[in-house]
């Protein structure tokens, strides 16, 4: 721990750390979340595939890490790099399997501690989301590297993150479920463009029988499986860029009862010809404000994305459903003729807030008419 | 929904006096709240007994009434005013259990008045412990198993359900009054009977014991479209078992998983919408099993709480301002986060780690059970903000200004085998308290320490955290610190590593990269001083040479995703600096008055805001610096820039090297600033007002005289010793009784006036120690000027006029502390002569000292003599009540002549004396204590104070009273009933006794006397009915005060047998809520003030306004 490590970011903007987790060199896109607890899940949510996330928070691995917290399919963290201010000498919970450090080691994270986090996070800020490089080299290879990195836009990420081949999920919340899970009473197919596991708990745990799907099955291999509902999950990059997923959508518009979370509200916005766009630096973190327009309600919720659907470029039939209450941005969509509805956030939470978890019922309810 | 047009009036009650519980955070939340509602356009009456608070300023609302808390009160207070609604959920327990009051007695319904914030069926659900716990039950939520009683029959029957140890909760209390832990079934009975006394509903929960789980607290809110955020969680370090407000807390939780930390979030919103809070902040308890992650809701107050006001400073988020716009029907997302300016519906995020350590007065209540339990017991806490725990944890530990530079050693300061010694548990005891032993103990071995340590680390105490790392820098590992002490291993692993950083300082290892890594741990430049070698300076010019200076980040609310628009900030060592402190306005720093205690408390930090308000209305840019998260001061509006950081001489600097001020003022906010006036001043920097050397001289004994000799003032015989042997000989020279202090302390610390050198021998050791404490050997021995007045005088001077704020009599006799005694507002007992004569020699010391600003003079009158006893040349703990008293807003006053204005600038000229009365009376913390002598003396106890405002003293001293919460106008308006008086006095006062006895008994009722005082009685022909003492055996007057037989109690006594033996008689009645006088003066104005009542049983209320038409007439 008594080495040194830098960030340094394509700008040139330069911090000094130690190293944590495993040593080498990570390059990809820096981006904050400000989300307090739950950086377990974060470190295995799959949408953050090729960045370099800073918790804001500053004590972290508190809690150690556990199997069963893992938000990733196959336990596997895909975030580029891992950016912290004070890593916890212990592992402190009566689920702790491991500590945070040997997680990373195992898993070849590389990740940097002891760095002026506020000030990355003012900047990133201030300047947008820019590629960075971490790592014990120095800083001037590090900016080569962070300044060779491609640019987020444009990139099609999925294809590193969705499985091979379907696979069947049957397990729900458990014990951790906020009310008790409903009889399995539809059949579904989930999308996987990187999806987290706990949408697919909510699923379940909503009444749904889960066959998951890698991201490029076309529309007829997908209603061969005579699904009641297709879900199309949350992913990382450019929406744009997964032109092979659009084209899936299209075929299924209209066909089948949709329901999209994150990526998979802007894909549908995409096939429903709708338009997508980077945020200067994204809603990333487990206390973004949302309206319901159709009740009025604020839901707190979970987000992490660094697209957004843009609201003005809704063809008729698509209406807004949510609006995130402080830039006013697209956060739900619904094409009720066409029977189908996505979210920007994460109703599933993991991390975060369980407020929006009515959304998975507003789907069976959707496959019941 | 927008805010409500069917609302024109709002009345807002407060919380009254300051007492263990309820501190002045309501005074910052009934602020922002009345606020709220002005800016609203809503008209606002506010009533509230504490004259120290900002909320009660008669700017704030447009009508203020100063009055008792009292259900009859607040009756005429609403037929007067006829409001449309009261807010009763910003103003403490205090405020909802009027509020419930009022609904019961049918007053809101008749009077067709809304109560707004919580409905009435909502707060009986969150407060009554079995509704409670049905509600839970009803929702799926486990509560520990419990059983309610009302009577002993009943607790047995619950506690046979618990087992033991069982938790004693008594509904409808604040910080637990009455509550308690019994281990077992002989103290079951006792601790049950003391918990039912204390709750108004005679109720109390008896609840499984679950000590040792953790514990955790949401700070939540809901509005009336459902919509729930939680504003912050708080974590105690201190596993359950131990009172929240007596805990070490921190925020955010930190040893939570997202899983469990949701579950409490959705145990919280189901329990909002269950317990029906539609519009405000509530705060909701958990305990947490670490075994297996099992959740009980422990409790949850359906109201804005110390908390909240935690919250609020740890978060920025502003509760109660949100809650009462709540209040007033909008919803959550019509409203902004003044901070960042995006909307108020979020969930506020920090990137950094606040710690509340609380502040315990056990010094100055001898007798008291120190040791922790679910009675909170704590008098005012410290809040500190680091970017991480060890950072922010020693931050707290020099905030507290209990002499601790960081989480030190205790090691050779305290004796640890004495500590762990065996210890008789003074809780309910009868017998007095025996004085304590002197202090003096050689440093025992390790292994012996190590033994201590086991036993100690395992009991909650106020110094728990130290021993806990005592035990780690003995060796003791963390897994057996876990086992003995339940705090979670996260906890114990950032201690060892302060502890483990004290390796290399021992070695004198201070490298560039050392310093900056025990920085960022939070080290303070005394701590590494006396670990590595070195002073203070030293190490702060090495630090400078090395660039290792702190950065100023901001308090946003959101982590920093949103720009802040406001400079709240603490201090850190990172590599950039937020402060904006480049401004190019005219500067002013202002030092407030760190955590509240017995002595300093919310007065001093009035003065502040006072200060601040009026140096921002010449156009100053203000800077607060302050580390108490109760206050109005630290509300982030309240200066221009606000510091959240301790008070020591390092870290005010750091902040003036950053602000680089015109001047500093240490003037307002008590002994804490003004102890660092003369190292700021040695460090060059400029203080506004009164020179450090004119504090000095006001303040040095030796000085001192030679100013009153200069003046040819009088003051007692006195002399200055320095330790015990050379008292004891300024003892005999000047004559027994003798007051004797230690010098450089407030609130009368350690002072006790001794009748005899034996009563000088068993206490002198105390003084030494405070004296030492304080830095010096100087002892203090004046002459006792027996039966003699003591008068109060607050002034203002510019160095070359001076204007009299006002003068005040206290009612008690000399030797009860100023802070302590009543007073009264003109003096209604001395001659003009003499009150003039006080305020020309309070002139000529504030013209001599040269004193720019504020001074306090303290008299005492023995005949046509007028003695000087104290002067302090700074804003002293009446101002608040004097400017209330007479309009004049003399802090204000102050503040402008210490940055040039002068008197005649402002056109302040002596004021008329005011033509109504004010009485003001302090409230104790006794009840908190069960093990503690009510009696008063030279030591300061209080904790608050009300204040009565009348045309007469009789009636304000009878408001006063019932504001203090004992209520003598039932004995008046009951009188068939025949009330018996108890009496027993000493010698001297028997003639005083018979004048009150013949107007009692005209008042109707019965004297009941001891042996000497009723033949004293008998021979002047009142009929006296003879009661033992308890030495006398039974049957005995203090069985009968158990019995109800007694209504009202009247005991002088002389000397500190008289007071031993008086002291069961004083328990007594302060478990039966008796009023009690322990003074003739006192007595006399009580009669006066029981027959104003019997002449005039109405109820009168006047506004503020109405007294002291005000305003500050002289502005610009």
């Amino acid at each position: 721990m008594n080495d040194t490590a830098f960030l340094v970011l394509a700008d040139g903007t330069t911090f000094r750390g130690c190293p944590l987790g495993a040593r080498g060199v990570a390059v990809g896109e820096a981006v904050f979340t400000t989300t307090v607890t739950g950086y377990q899940e974060v470190l295995t949510d799959p949408s953050y595939y090729g960045q370099i996330v800073t918790m804001t928070a500053p004590e972290i691995g508190n809690v150690g890490v556990n199997a069963q917290d893992s938000e990733a399919v196959d336990d596997k963290p895909r975030l580029a790099g891992f950016v912290l201010r004070d890593a916890s000498p212990v592992a402190s919970n009566w689920r702790a399997e491991g500590s945070l450090d040997n997680y990373l080691s195992r898993h070849g994270v590389v990740a940097i501690t002891d760095i002026d986090t506020r000030k990355l996070t003012r900047h990133l800020r201030d300047l947008g989301a820019q590629n960075a490089a971490i790592g014990t080299e120095s800083p001037e290879q590090l900016l080569r590297r962070a300044r060779e990195a491609p640019n987020m836009s444009g990139l099609d990420l999925v294809q590193s993150v969705t499985p091979k081949a379907p696979y069947p999920w049957t397990e729900g919340c458990g014990v951790w479920a906020l009310s008790p899970a409903k009889p399995r009473r539809h059949e579904i197919v989930a999308i996987d463009y990187g999806i987290k596991r706990n949408i697919l708990r909510c699923l379940v745990d909503a009444g749904c029988g889960v066959t998951v799907v890698p991201a490029t099955s076309s529309a007829d291999e997908i209603l061969a499986r005579r699904p009641d509902g297709v879900f199309l999950s949350n992913g990382p990059g450019d929406p744009a860029a997964v032109t092979y997923a659009i084209e899936t959508l299209r075929g299924l518009v209209g066909r089948v009862p949709l329901f999209g979370i994150c990526l998979g509200h802007q894909l549908l916005a995409l096939a429903l010809g709708g338009k997508t766009y980077k945020l200067k630096f994204g809603h990333r973190g487990a206390n973004q404000p949302v309206k319901d327009l159709s009740t009025g309600r604020i839901e707190i919720t979970t987000q992490n994305h660094g697209f957004c659907v843009d609201l003005e470029s809704l063809p008729a039939g698509v209406t807004s459903t949510h609006v995130h209450l402080n830039d006013g941005t697209s956060e739900g969509l619904a094409a009720s003729e066409l029977r189908a509805f996505s979210v920007q956030y994460h109703p599933e939470a993991a991390a975060g807030p369980h407020d929006s978890l009515y959304l998975f019922d507003r789907f069976t309810a959707a496959m019941a008419r | 929904m927008p805010r409500r047009t069917d609302l024109r009036k709002i009345l807002l009650i407060g919380a009254g006096p300051i007492v263990i519980g309820q501190a002045c955070e309501f005074d910052y939340s009934g602020t922002q709240g009345a606020k709220a509602l002005r800016d609203e356009g809503y008209e606002v009456v506010l009533v509230n007994s504490n004259p120290a608070t900002i909320m009660t300023d008669p700017e704030l609302a447009s009508r203020t009434y100063i009055e008792p808390l009292t259900l009859r009160t607040l009756e005429a207070i609403l037929e007067r005013e006829r409001p449309d609604a009261i807010l009763p959920t910003l103003g403490g327990q205090t405020a909802l259990n009027l509020a419930l009051a009022l609904e019961r007695s049918g007053i809101l319904q008749r009077l067709h008045i809304e109560m707004l914030g919580a409905r009435p069926e909502s707060i009986a659900k969150a407060e009554d412990r079995a509704l409670f716990k049905a509600a839970m039950e009803k929702i799926g939520l486990e509560c520990p198993r419990a059983g309610v009683a009302h009577n002993l029959d009943e607790a047995w029957t619950a506690v046979r359900q618990t087992g033991f140890p069982a938790i004693l909760r008594p509904s409808f209390t604040l910080g637990g009054t009455g509550g308690g832990i019994a281990k077992d079934d002989t103290e079951f009975e006792a601790k049950v009977v003391w918990a039912l006394s204390q709750s108004p509903t005679h109720e109390v929960l008896i609840e499984e014991s679950v000590i040792g789980w953790k514990e955790f607290e949401l700070e939540v809110i809901r509005d009336r479209a459902d919509n729930f955020i939680v504003v912050c969680s708080i974590e105690n370090i201190d596993p359950m078992g131990i009172h929240t407000g007596d805990s070490i807390t921190v925020a955010p939780a930190m040893t939570l998983t997202d899983r469990e930390y949701q579950r409490l979030r959705d145990a919280a919103r189901a329990i909002m919408t269950e317990i029906g809070v539609e519009t405000g902040g509530s705060n909701v308890q958990f305990a947490v099993n670490p075994k297996d992650g099992r959740v009980y809701v422990i409790e949850m107050n359906p109201r804005v709480s110390r908390s909240s006001a935690l919250a609020s400073k740890a978060t920025g988020y502003p509760i109660a301002k949100i809650a009462a716009k709540l209040a007033i029907g909008y919803t959550l997302d019509e409203l902004r986060n003044d901070i960042t300016r995006t909307s108020a519906a979020f969930e506020p995020v920090i990137d950094y780690v606040v710690v509340k350590w609380p502040r315990f007065a056990f010094e100055k209540v001898p007798g008291a059970e120190s040791t922790l339990g679910t009675q909170m017991k704590s008098v005012g806490e410290a809040m500190s903000i680091g970017r991480t725990f060890p950072e922010a944890l020693q931050k707290a530990a020099r905030s507290l200004e209990t002499g601790r530079d960081g989480l030190v050693s205790l090691i050779g300061q305290v004796d640890y085998a004495l500590l762990a010694g065996p210890k008789k548990s003074r809780d309910l005891l009868m017998e007095p308290p025996e004085p304590e032993p002197p202090k003096s103990f050689s440093l025992p071995d390790p292994s012996e320490i190590r033994k201590a340590l086991e036993k100690l680390v395992g009991i909650g105490s106020p110094d728990r955290l130290f021993y806990v790392a005592d035990a780690l820098r003995v060796g003791m590992s963390e897994e057996e610190l876990y086992e003995r002490t339940g705090i979670d291993p996260w906890f114990l692993a950032q201690l060892q590593r302060i502890v483990a950083a004290e390796g290399p300082l021992k070695k004198g290892e201070v490298g560039s990269t050392q310093l900056r890594s025990y920085k960022r741990l939070g080290f303070s430049d005394r701590q590494i001083a006396n670990l590595a070698g070195g002073c203070e300076d030293d190490i702060r010019a090495l630090r400078k040479r090395e660039g290792i200076v702190p950065t100023f980040a901001r308090v946003d609310t959101c982590a920093a995703e949103f720009p802040a628009h406001t400079p709240y900030l603490y201090s850190t060592y990172e590599t950039e600096s937020e402060s904006g402190a480049r401004t190019g306005r005219r500067k002013v720093v202002i030092l407030g008055g760190g955590p509240n205690r017995i002595g300093q408390g919310i007065e001093f930090d009035y003065c502040c805001v006072h200060a601040v308000q009026a140096l921002r209305e010449l156009g100053f840019e203000t800077v607060m610096v302050n580390c108490n998260p109760e206050t109005v001061s630290t509300d982030y509006d309240t200066s221009d820039r606000l510091y959240f950081e301790p008070l020591t001489l390092e870290d005010v600097l750091a902040i003036l090297d950053e602000e680089k001020p015109e001047g500093v003022v240490v003037q307002f906010g008590g002994q804490t600033p003004l102890k660092l006036a003369v190292p700021l001043e040695e460090r060059g920097v400029h203080l506004l007002g009164t020179s450090a050397d004119a504090i000095d001289r006001a303040e040095d004994r030796e000085r001192f005289d030679e100013l009153l000799v200069k003046l040819a003032l009088k003051r007692p015989r006195s002399g200055i010793a320095r330790g015990a042997a050379e008292a004891f000989a300024i003892a005999e020279r000047i004559g027994y009784p003798v007051l004797v202090r230690p010098s450089y302390v407030l609130g009368g610390r350690a002072m006790m006036i001794a009748y005899s050198p034996e009563e000088l021998q068993a206490y002198i050791h105390l003084a030494v120690e405070a004296a030492r404490e304080a830095g010096t050997q100087t002892i203090l021995v004046d002459e006792f000027l027996r039966d003699a007045i003591e008068v109060d005088v607050d002034c203002v001077s510019d160095g070359r006029r001076v204007v009299i704020g006002g003068v005040m009599q206290h009612i008690e006799e000399a030797g009860v502390h100023s802070g302590d005694s009543s007073s009264v507002l003109p003096p209604h007992s001395l001659s003009p002569e003499i009150v003039l004569s006080i305020e020309e020699q309070s002139r000529m010391l504030a013209l001599e000292l040269g004193v720019v600003g504020l001074m306090n003079v303290q008299f005492a009158v023995k005949g046509s003599d007028i003695y000087i006893l104290e002067v302090n040349p700074r804003a002293s703990r009446t101002v608040p009540f004097v400017s209330k008293a007479t309009g004049r807003p003399l802090a204000k006053i102050a503040a402008k002549l210490m940055v040039g204005e002068t008197l005649d600038s402002l056109g302040i000229q002596d004021a008329p004396v005011p033509r109504h009365v004010s009485v003001k009376e302090s409230v104790f913390p006794f009840a908190k204590f069960p093990g503690v002598d009510t009696m008063l003396g030279p030591e300061m106890r209080s904790t608050g104070e009300v204040m009565g405002i009348a045309e007469t003293f009789a009636r304000a001293f009878a408001k006063a009273m019932s504001a203090s919460g004992l209520e003598i106008e039932p004995l008046v308006r009951e009188a068939k009933a025949q009330h018996r008086v108890f009496l027993s006095v000493r010698d001297q006062d028997k003639p005083a006794i018979v004048h009150i006895a013949k107007r009692l008994w005209a008042l109707g009722f019965q004297l009941v006397a001891t042996r000497g005082t009723a033949a004293a009685l008998t021979r002047a022909r009142l009929p006296a009915e003879v009661i033992n003492k308890v030495n006398e055996g039974a049957p005995h007057v203090v069985e009968a005060i158990r019995r109800g037989d007694i209504a009202l109690v009247v005991n002088t006594t002389i000397g500190a047998r008289e007071v031993r033996d008086s002291y069961s008689l004083r328990r007594a009645t302060l478990l039966q809520a008796i009023p009690y006088f322990t003074t003739i003066a006192a007595a006399l104005a009580a009669c006066d003030a029981l027959e104003a009542t019997r002449d005039d049983q109405s109820e009168r209320v006047r506004t503020l306004q109405e007294w002291a038409p005000s305003g500050t007439p002289h502005t610009r």
